[in-house]
């Protein structure tokens, strides 16, 4: 089938031309698949920082007292790496880039619904980037308040507060205006005969993530237009000294900043579902059960919040009420990860570089789901809340989850994406890396912080020192592992082998169009009769 | 297209476009006036009665939804159920701290 799609002559999008000349090509285009590829290039380059300021940070915790910075620094360091990996690296992630490209495709559609506004999305994104960049080089110094920006602190402080939380009003209207723009295009622009549950279970991940940013959003533009307007007027909202209620902020934040955990984690999750049925060339297992599961986190994310203020001094009742939420959200969660272990049980494996990051996903993202539990626990969370066990459980879950399937959906798609194919061989070796790397990085924080290593501390007692070097030294093997990953894909996109149209042998209709993908995706719109993931059926012919 | 949404043209006379402007003018007037009064505990639910009033005009007419799909509807409810829902999980906190 591939040969016969390759053999036509046609126009890619990477080589379409348009009235605009040079880079006004790319910035001024709204094709979602350049709109994808922008959004993956400022990412990465956002990433690349975030794992520099995340080495630096690490570099200086080898030994105890001053290594390399001094604590201020570090307190600057420990809020950049946070800001730049959730607001400009994770939160748009998975939608941003692999939503853009990949939803109009995969539900037979020649764009979203909205072209313009998701230009207007990515010039957002890039304006807030920009005005959170500045903000580190104006009097004052860059913001120290942690990616949390809790009151009164980030009231009081002398830093940089007020750009770079605009700046995060900036970029959640980005996040706001892709998730109306994936909601329409979903309830519009399917093709013919593809009802929800003929629906890939990305387009329905996508599909949920979008409802969230919709819905979760607004919360914090007020939350942070507050606080910009407490800074500048001392009104009295969140400063107890002024009759406010700090606590007010805590909720207001996490009413956002919770549900936004779900937009960074249910997007990877759906590509894990895409991935899993192609390499096992099995049906999904319990596809409605999935699509329900990713609509049920969606939900129940929203009423967990106050799990990450146990300790603040919340009323009994209302932490009760949010422990036992909490620990609802793993129903859904569990559905999905048996789920997609049953469908690759009995299946025919092929373990190429995608599968191989989905079966890290499984392990590590396993182990921070578990460590959640002793977090949702208003007992234990007592003892380890604000140590490096929190550090080490949100890494788990978001880089060995979202962030280790953004890697996964990198291999899986590029070729797609650019109609090249990449050392196989050398992105084994990269996982490789990235797993003991990883393992050594944040394991360790489990221990550290479970003994009473307290999180966002310059200084240590010498008895952490040991765990501290292991710890150092997994960052530096894994940033070895991301850097060859990233030279390998860079390698690969610019002299790799030509990519067929179905390398993997995927059932989803991306795979049905060659590589890179024509301007307007579709000769002609496809009419759906099956499931996305029929391999059982075609067993049977 | 999997979705025919139905175009219909709703004509509203200029007549109940500045009735509905007029009554959302003397609900912020209530809402103003009440405010001077001490009704203890039950001001904050007054307050939100009226904004949620002026919110189903402003909704229903102004942005057609009484005139739209029922999707439209479902969406909205939706939305406001969860608003709905994190004022409840909030009071646990604030009326029992």
């Amino acid at each position: 089938m591939s040969e016969n799609i390759e053999s036509k002559p046609y126009i890619s999008y990477l080589q379409a031309e348009s009235k605009h000349k040079g880079i006004f090509k790319w910035i001024l285009s709204t094709d979602h698949k350049r709109i994808g590829i922008m959004y993956m290039m400022g990412m990465m380059a956002f990433l690349l920082v975030g794992i520099s300021l995340g080495f630096m940070m690490k570099l200086e915790m080898l030994t105890p007292g001053k290594t390399i910075m001094d604590a201020q620094t570090y307190n600057a360091f420990f809020t950049l790496h946070g800001v730049i990996m959730i607001f400009l690296f994770i939160i748009p992630g998975l939608p941003a880039v692999f939503g853009n490209f990949m939803l109009p495709l995969q539900i037979g559609a020649r764009d979203v619904a909205f072209p313009r506004l998701n230009l207007l999305s990515w010039w957002l994104y890039v304006i807030g980037g920009l005005f959170a960049i500045v903000s580190l080089f104006l009097q004052g110094g860059p913001i120290d308040t942690g990616w949390t920006f809790y009151v009164p602190y980030s009231i009081r402080t002398g830093t940089n507060v007020s750009l770079p939380l605009f700046a995060a009003f900036i970029l959640g209207f980005s996040s706001i205006l892709t998730g109306l723009n994936f909601v329409t295009t979903v309830h519009r622009l399917r093709a013919p005969g593809m009802t929800f549950f003929k629906m890939p279970l990305f387009v329905w991940a996508i599909y949920s993530t979008a409802w969230i940013q919709v819905i979760a959003t607004p919360v914090v533009g007020i939350t942070i237009i507050l606080v910009i307007v407490e800074r500048a007027f001392s009104l009295g909202i969140f400063d107890p000294a002024l009759g406010g209620d700090p606590l007010l902020f805590q909720h207001l934040f996490w009413i956002y900043s919770h549900p936004a955990v779900y937009i960074m984690i249910l997007p990877a999750m759906g590509a894990v579902s895409e991935i899993i049925p192609t390499f096992s060339k099995r049906t999904i297992f319990g596809y409605k059960a999935i699509a329900f599961s990713s609509l049920a986190i969606a939900f129940i994310g929203y009423f967990v919040w106050a799990h990450h203020m146990f300790t603040t001094g919340i009323s009994e009742v209302s932490r009760f009420i949010f422990s036992l939420l909490t620990f609802l959200v793993a129903i859904p969660s569990g559905v999905k990860v048996f789920n997609w272990v049953a469908t690759l049980y009995k299946g025919s494996i092929t373990p190429g570089p995608p599968l191989l990051f989905v079966m890290m996903f499984i392990f590590l993202f396993s182990i921070g789901g578990l460590t959640g539990l002793i977090l949702g626990s208003l007992a234990t969370d007592v003892h380890v809340h604000d140590t490096y066990f929190v550090v080490a459980h949100f890494h788990y879950v978001m880089f060995g989850g979202t962030v280790m399937i953004f890697f996964a959906a990198l291999h899986y798609w590029l070729p797609k994406m650019f109609g090249r194919m990449y050392n196989e061989k050398v992105a084994k070796w990269s996982i490789a890396l990235i797993f003991v790397g990883f393992n050594m990085l944040y394991f360790t924080m489990f221990i550290l912080g479970y003994e009473g290593m307290p999180r966002r501390y310059w200084d240590y007692l010498p008895q952490f020192q040991t765990l501290q070097i292991i710890s150092t030294v997994g960052s530096w093997i894994l940033i070895s592992g991301i850097l060859l990953m990233i030279g390998n894909l860079n390698r690969g996109i610019k002299r790799g082998a030509k990519a067929v149209a179905n390398p993997w042998g995927g059932k989803t209709l991306e795979w049905t169009i060659p590589s890179p993908p024509p301007v307007h995706n579709f000769d002609v719109i496809p009419v759906i009769t099956h499931g996305p993931y029929n391999y059982g059926e075609e067993e049977e012919k | 297209m999997t979705n025919e949404h139905s175009e219909k043209e709703h004509i509203i006379g200029y007549g109940t476009y500045v009735l509905i402007w007029l009554v959302l003018i003397g609900l912020t007037v209530t809402t103003v006036s009440i405010s001077g009064i001490n009704l203890g505990n039950i001001a904050l639910a007054v307050a939100l009665l009226i904004a949620a009033l002026k919110s189903a005009f402003v909704i229903n007419i102004f942005m057609h939804i009484k005139f739209e799909d029922k999707i439209f509807k479902v969406f909205i409810a939706v939305a406001l159920m969860t608003l709905l829902s994190v004022f409840v999980l909030t009071a646990f906190d604030v009326f029992f701290r």
